[in-house]
């Protein structure tokens, strides 16, 4: 008997198609393939059906470009044998269902609180009582941050343990950004509305998140996009990058009381997103990417300004990146600081930038292409020694990477054509799963269509449901003052983590 | 130094010199404008993902629930413009509705702004964000409001670390339950006389997430709110003119 169903990014598959596996089976097959790193799990939740839970693990080979379905059936009240126990990599998946559906694991070693969402199966849980690891002793203390935290940003709360100025320990606890936008995806019926709230998964990463939504949700309508939708969104994706990696080495240069750098990157950033706003209407590109069209379409008008704006930003990024990173005062803040191991990132399932500062190749870009990366023979950008300096590099070569990417879109954009009008109510009782890889990492979304041909759930994870523990890993037994830097290294989505 | 000071010289002057009169590159989707025009009414409100439009008895738009996607512009252009007017703020929740035939800025409602914060605030402001739900966009927009274009800080508004510091509360997102007693917790925290500002369509009205069982806002109805920022995210120019404006509109009084 076949242990799972073969398909490819944005291919709807039908629920009975796939296997169901007894439980066991499930936890062995499945686990039993992280041995290889071309192996990683992208997505594993549950839903409730006919008073059972059915479990849905989906396994994305690498090299293979293909992703693996397989299914069991459980009670809520059977006590699992966990997956994390066998690789490390499932644990967040699996606080996930222990959290919003109730099912026990008797053996999975970190069973926290995820998001503390409004639907979790035990409303006892509070955020206020989060259960923090804690180490009796009289040598350390406890340092607690957050939620709200100093900058404008997001709340979260990180609690250290720390011998001196020295991390031992450090427990990220999320949740208070909560909205609840799983279960909306569902209630609203109207695609607007469901676009909108894809727009609004995390507001840094409009284009990849919205993106994911908009292929998922044409895949399973059986439209085809026209060559120039398909070409302006690929543009839109790696002008997003571009964007989002040069206020980030701003945000990298603050912390290293670089001003200089800070003020350059920040500015530079600019004119980058400034350019959105010339072609949608909003800098942060909300409004641009819309199921089966484009409000607007990139005409040579735009192509001549875009190209405008990556001619004046090239000289300034260029000369300041290379100022800045010959500084031997910004090195030293830079280099061996932080630094999360191959192996490491291998057993977490770090994902995107983060496992590529440590030589890990995940990138969906290539691993399982989507709109114009069948055509672009990317190759991902690689640094070999996972702390903040590999993870300031990398942003530095992606930027350089995407401006190429970016001009020959441009250069090529197909003149607008007709689209499509082939728009077909989802299959009922579908699964579809959409990857694409966002400036952070590796984006998935996956939905399940019910009896009645509309959604009947909808999966979201940023890349950061797994690269927050990568974030975790790298301020072990660094100073508590490169804190951070070392967070601002990932610069990770807390609104995205909590939906 | 011989290239840092290079790097400076290249740069130029990048800040906007007067932030209250600049145009905005591109397409910007502003202030709407709303025609007298007829259309099919029930059509024109059933597009709108937040029931920002009204139509009883003549057609508005709450900029409080706009996300300005700019779906009805696109479906009935002849009746709905949006224009490149960035400065959306108000310390009136009614001026916020922008009514039919009516092409003149949302402004202010002088009358109604507290004496002490054009006494105590016009000359510096300092301000502690706390996103409670919010997206990361308007947070973002918020950062950028001091960066070296933006550049508010030349007005002495700024971003503090701390609430004990701070002369009142910037709120951006819908308030989700999880955020709601550290929200309370932070404004608990600020010396009083203080302001609390909404910034974005989630603050202000909820947004998207309106109705989401996740929100818990009864925070919003136990005190007065002195600025509403319209806008999705709100534009950092949107922000900067919305906070001048509150601390200038006083004075005409």
């Amino acid at each position: 008997m076949k242990k799972s169903i073969e398909i490819r990014n944005n291919q709807p598959v039908a629920l009975d198609a796939i296997p169901v596996l007894g439980y066991t089976d499930f936890l062995e097959h499945n686990t039993a393939l992280m041995a290889h790193k071309d192996w990683h799990c992208i997505n594993y939740f549950g839903q409730p059906v006919n008073g059972l839970i059915r479990l849905i693990c989906c396994m994305a080979n690498d090299n293979a470009r293909t992703i693996h379905v397989n299914v069991a059936l459980v009670n809520q009240s059977d006590q699992l044998p966990s997956f994390t126990r066998r690789h490390f990599s499932f644990h967040i998946f699996e606080r996930e269902i222990h959290e919003s559906l109730g099912i026990h694991y008797t053996d999975h070693p970190w069973l926290k609180p995820v998001r503390y969402p409004w639907y979790r199966a035990d409303l006892n849980q509070k955020i206020e009582n989060y259960p923090f690891y804690h180490i009796e002793s009289e040598e350390l203390h406890e340092v607690g941050v957050g939620p709200i935290h100093a900058g404008v940003i997001e709340p979260g709360h990180f609690r250290f343990i720390c011998n001196g100025e020295q991390i031992l320990h450090l427990e990220i606890h999320l949740g208070f950004q909560h909205r609840g936008i799983e279960k909306l995806m569902i209630e609203k019926k109207d695609l607007l509305s469901r676009t909108i709230l894809a727009e609004s998964i995390a507001g840094d990463t409009v284009v990849g998140h919205t993106t994911a939504f908009v292929n998922l949700w044409e895949s399973l309508s059986g439209f085809t996009p026209s060559p120039d939708l398909v070409q302006a969104r690929t543009l839109a994706l790696e002008w997003e990058r571009i964007a989002i990696h040069s206020g980030d080495l701003s945000a990298i240069a603050t912390d290293i009381a670089y001003q200089l750098g800070s003020s350059v990157f920040g500015r530079l950033r600019t004119p980058i997103i400034n350019a959105f706003q010339t072609w949608g209407g909003n800098r942060l590109a909300k409004g641009l990417i819309r199921p089966f069209r484009s409000r607007f379409p990139f005409d040579d008008t735009l192509a001549e300004n875009f190209s405008n704006v990556l001619n004046a930003y090239w000289p300034d990024y260029t000369e300041m990146f290379d100022r800045m990173i010959d500084l031997p005062s910004v090195l030293s803040r830079l280099e061996k600081t932080g630094v999360v191991t191959r192996e490491q990132n291998l057993q977490i399932g770090a994902v995107g930038m983060a496992a590529r500062s440590a030589n890990l190749e995940r990138d969906v870009r290539k691993s399982h292409p989507y709109l114009g990366y069948h055509n672009i023979n990317h190759t991902p950008v690689l640094m070999p020694q996972g702390d903040v300096y590999a993870r300031t590099q990398i942003r530095d070569s992606e930027i350089r990477q995407s401006i190429g990417y970016a001009r020959t879109l441009m250069q090529e954009m197909p003149k607008p054509s007709p689209q499509n009008t082939t728009i077909n109510p989802p299959a009922p009782n579908t699964l579809i799963v959409s990857l694409v890889e966002g400036w952070r990492g590796e984006i998935c979304h996956a939905a399940i269509i019910g009896d009645d041909g509309d959604l009947a759930l909808y999966k979201i994870k940023d890349p950061s449901m797994h690269n927050w523990t990568a974030l975790a890993l790298a301020v072990r037994n660094n100073e508590i003052s490169d804190f951070p830097i070392c967070n601002k290294s990932y610069n990770l989505s807390y609104c995205g983590f909590d939906l | 130094m011989i290239p840092e000071l290079k790097i400076l010289f290249h740069q130029g002057k990048q800040y906007i010199p007067d932030v209250t009169t600049v145009e905005v590159p591109g397409i910007f989707s502003g202030r709407p404008v709303i025609s007298t025009l007829p259309v099919d009414i029930t059509a024109l409100c059933a597009v709108c993902p937040t029931h920002a439009i009204n139509a009883d008895p003549a057609v508005s738009i709450d900029l409080g629930k706009c996300l300005f996607c700019g779906e009805c512009a696109d479906r009935f252009p002849e009746k709905i413009r949006f224009t490149k007017d960035y400065k959306l703020g108000s310390n009136s929740r009614e001026k916020l509705i922008v009514h039919e035939g009516i092409d003149q800025p949302v402004g202010f409602d002088p009358a109604k702004i507290r004496g002490e914060i054009t006494r105590l605030y016009a000359g510096s402001l300092k301000l502690r964000q706390v996103s409670a739900g919010g997206d990361n966009s308007c947070e973002w927009e918020l950062g950028a409001a001091g960066n070296v274009n933006f550049d508010m800080g030349r007005f002495g508004i700024e971003f503090v670390a701390s609430p004990r510091h701070a002369d009142g509360i910037v709120i951006t997102g819908p308030i989700s339950q999880n955020m709601a007693e550290p929200l309370q917790i932070c404004y608990d925290a600020t010396p009083s006389p203080k302001i609390i500002i909404l910034a974005g369509v989630d603050a202000i009205s909820g947004g998207i997430f309106d109705n989401s069982p996740a929100l818990d806002r009864t925070f919003l109805s136990k005190y007065p709110i002195d600025l509403y920022i319209p806008g999705n995210p709100i534009h950092p120019l949107s922000f900067i003119n919305g906070v001048l404006g509150l601390l200038r509109a006083g004075k005409k009084k």
